[in-house]
């Protein structure tokens, strides 16, 4: 058992990842917070639900993550005053999670310091909850501006640069104010939620399977990671486990997923410091990847082959060769240009120093996935909580203490390299029956499952609830990105404006996978 | 720079011949003269506005900049700014939050202005669809020439749609 607290009795819960969940009363939030905190444990995610008509009140669900597992902490709160203690003095990541709770389904924290609101813009009043079982989408629909309070610097010299929330490049919307003095960055205040499309809501009245799709497009880039986790949290409630060579294929997907990304970034962030050839070379490579998937698999970015209980697409001996051969290729020209990388002196020059987060702050904010393995956080969900098959494959972590742009680079090639190894391991694995799925139709009644998975950012959490007829009551997707946004505020600070892009894409986060 | 150069040469010319112009794809036919053929006649100035796509459409709009699809070969540059493009490729189900901001791109881009829809969402909300926080397809908010379908589209459907959105009747 994970935590040890005399008011809480966690039951264990079903899953490839050991969890338990409890009830807690609000006097015991904080001090079971702080215990997690003072063991080395973090705060994965914070989300509530609406229980008014099944049960009675609303439910903030806090999940809580350290080297034992899981413990998912349900605190049930007053229909007419729902407010619970606030943790984001313990875990700093809570700020926007907690305000993100109250925009949607009206819950608050009580004596947080920052009240502001976070997901909501102007589209719905205030005072209105989408994820509400009773919110009126017409009544409570809204044409206001933002109109967010941001925080203002003064001082000698010092004046604001707005940014977005539609940017140059080709990357998602967001708003980003730096407060600068000359080309110093003083103060970066982010302003997301942009992209908020309804996705929670979205899934109450889904399907188990139209779910399993939408749980692939919370943030497109990590598709596969999402569809898994989702799938997880669906497998652990009707208690089933995927035939072997479907769990061997979801492995080989996932280390496919993060291969293709640090490809991306690693190009990315060659044109960002002026090499135009690094982005050249290394979209090749990912565009030769890109095809072998829709060659192989149907899909560029393997949308929609996880589904709960299984995969839907298999691998022949010729997309073993196929891939086999692509990996051999892969770790030829990435290592030759990672020696180019290494070795140009105006690539390490803008690499290193750029953007630093030490490990304690690290610690303190709660950096978690790739960025925090570069800064020493060494978490790894394929490490910690190696389900099958990866108990079975003994991945290798990379992290690094420095913290920098240099450091995020490098754990990307580690991992992308591992990633190389893995995939081989896998196809020499990847045997058993020809079964890729169970059926897997319908959620038992009133359940609750998680699922766990490290994506190419880092953990991607997916949490289901089910009714009492098996349908979704409420699922809640939490993206790594929540983490590591307030993280990046922090590292540009000193460094100068144009640093920004090269820092930012180190740090590569989704908007989409927080502004849900 | 030794490396740099062999590894150029050894990588070759990677650029494969572009797709045709598809006229299924073409919304509104009669707004497209003579003139915006004309635009080819210097580079094709694209913006791109995600207005609230999962980003996955995102990484085959930069795929079409790599050097399988090259499209800068084309004569045709992304921009950043509306002022500056002929075109914009907009991505996503248009979120409540993003629709005062795709209206103010649309409104600072100088004619022909044209709006090339890129995958499901950005055709009709797909998965998405249409909530308290989605207005739905770009239609819905701002005047739409091309619509690429696909979740996400391919590289080459979306240059297809590019090419058709700037090419007059034929
Ligand atoms: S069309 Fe598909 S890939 Fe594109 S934004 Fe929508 S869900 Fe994402």
């Amino acid at each position: 058992m994970p935590i040890k607290h005399p008011n809480l009795q966690p039951e264990p819960m079903n899953g490839a990842i050991p969890a338990w969940h409890g009830k807690i009363a609000a006097g015991d939030l904080q001090p079971i917070c702080q215990g997690v905190r003072d063991g080395g444990g973090r705060l994965l995610a914070l989300w509530g639900s609406d229980w008014r008509v099944t049960q009675h009140g609303f439910v903030l669900h806090t999940l809580l993550v350290n080297e034992a597992g899981l413990v998912c902490l349900n605190l049930p709160l007053a229909e007419d005053h729902p407010v619970y203690p606030d943790i984001s003095h313990i875990f700093p990541q809570a700020n926007r999670m907690q305000r993100a709770a109250y925009d949607l389904l009206g819950i608050y924290a009580h004596e947080g310091g920052d009240h502001r609101k976070w997901l909501r813009h102007g589209a719905w009043h205030s005072g209105s909850f989408p994820l509400r079982k009773d919110f009126d989408a017409a009544q409570s629909r809204s044409d206001e501006l933002d109109a967010y309070p941001f925080v203002h610097v003064e001082g000698t010299g010092v004046h604001e640069i707005p940014v977005g929330p539609v940017h140059a490049g080709i990357i998602e919307p967001g708003h980003f104010r730096f407060s600068v003095v000359g080309e110093k960055m003083l103060r970066l205040e982010q302003r997301l939620g942009y992209t908020h499309k309804g996705i929670e809501k979205r899934f109450e009245s889904m399907t188990l399977q139209q779910g399993a799709k939408l749980a692939g497009r919370v943030s497109g880039d990590s598709s596969v990671a999402y569809a898994w986790a989702y799938a997880m949290a669906a497998e652990g409630i009707a208690g089933i486990t995927p035939p072997a060579r479907a769990l061997w294929l979801r492995a080989l997907f996932l280390e496919r997923e993060r291969v293709a990304n640090h490809l991306g970034d690693l190009g990315y962030l060659g044109s960002d410091v002026a090499l135009s050839f690094g982005f050249a070379q290394f979209w090749i490579l990912k565009e030769q990847m890109l095809r072998n998937n829709a060659a192989l698999f149907g899909h560029r970015y393997l949308m929609d082959r996880i589904i709960p209980g299984g995969v839907t697409a298999d691998l022949s001996a010729e997309g073993r060769r196929m891939i086999e051969e692509e990996c051999a290729m892969l770790e030829r020209e990435v290592r030759l240009l990672r020696g180019i990388y290494d070795d140009h002196a105006g690539v390490q020059d803008r690499f290193i120093g750029a953007g630093r987060i030490e490990p304690k702050l690290a610690a303190q904010l709660g950096l978690c996935g790739l960025a925090g393995r570069a800064s020493a956080q060494a978490w790894d969900a394929r490490v910690q909580f190696p389900c099958a098959p990866y108990d079975r494959l003994d991945v290798q972590m990379a992290t690094y203490r420095n913290g920098d742009v240099a450091a995020r680079v490098i754990v990307r090639f580690d991992e992308l390299l591992e990633s190389l190894r893995l995939q081989r391991e896998i196809l020499v694995n990847l045997t058993g029956g020809d079964e890729l799925a169970m059926p897997l139709e319908k959620l038992p009644g009133n359940g609750f499952g998680v699922g766990m998975v490290e994506g190419w950012r880092g953990e991607v959490m997916v949490a289901v609830h089910s009714n009492a007829q098996g349908n979704l009551a409420r699922v809640h997707p939490h993206d790594p990105s929540w983490q590591n946004w307030p993280v990046l505020e922090h590292a540009v600070l000193d460094n100068i404006v144009p640093d920004f892009p090269l820092i930012n894409k180190s740090f590569n986060l989704s908007y989409s996978g927080q502004d849900l | 720079m030794y490396q740099i150069l062999k590894q150029i040469v050894k990588t070759g010319i990677k650029t494969e011949a572009a797709p045709q112009p598809d006229e299924a794809m073409r919304v509104e036919p009669q707004r497209l003269q003579q003139q915006i053929l004309d635009v080819l006649g210097r580079a094709l100035a694209i913006r791109h506005v995600d207005a609230g796509s999962c980003n996955a459409c995102q990484l085959e709009i930069q795929a079409v900049n790599n050097a399988y699809y090259n499209i800068e070969g084309l004569g045709i540059k992304f921009v950043a700014s509306p002022r500056h493009a002929d075109i914009l490729l907009v991505t996503g189900p248009v979120s409540r939050h993003m629709e005062t901001a795709l209206k103010l791109t649309y409104d600072a881009t100088p004619e022909p202005k044209l709006v090339v829809a890129i995958g499901d969402c950005a055709r009709d909300g797909g998965i998405f669809g249409a909530s308290y926080a989605s207005c739905g397809g770009v239609a819905s908010v701002i005047p739409v020439d091309v619509m690429v379908s696909g979740c996400p589209p391919t590289p080459s459907a979306i240059l297809q749609g590019i090419l058709t959105a700037i090419s007059a009747q034929k």
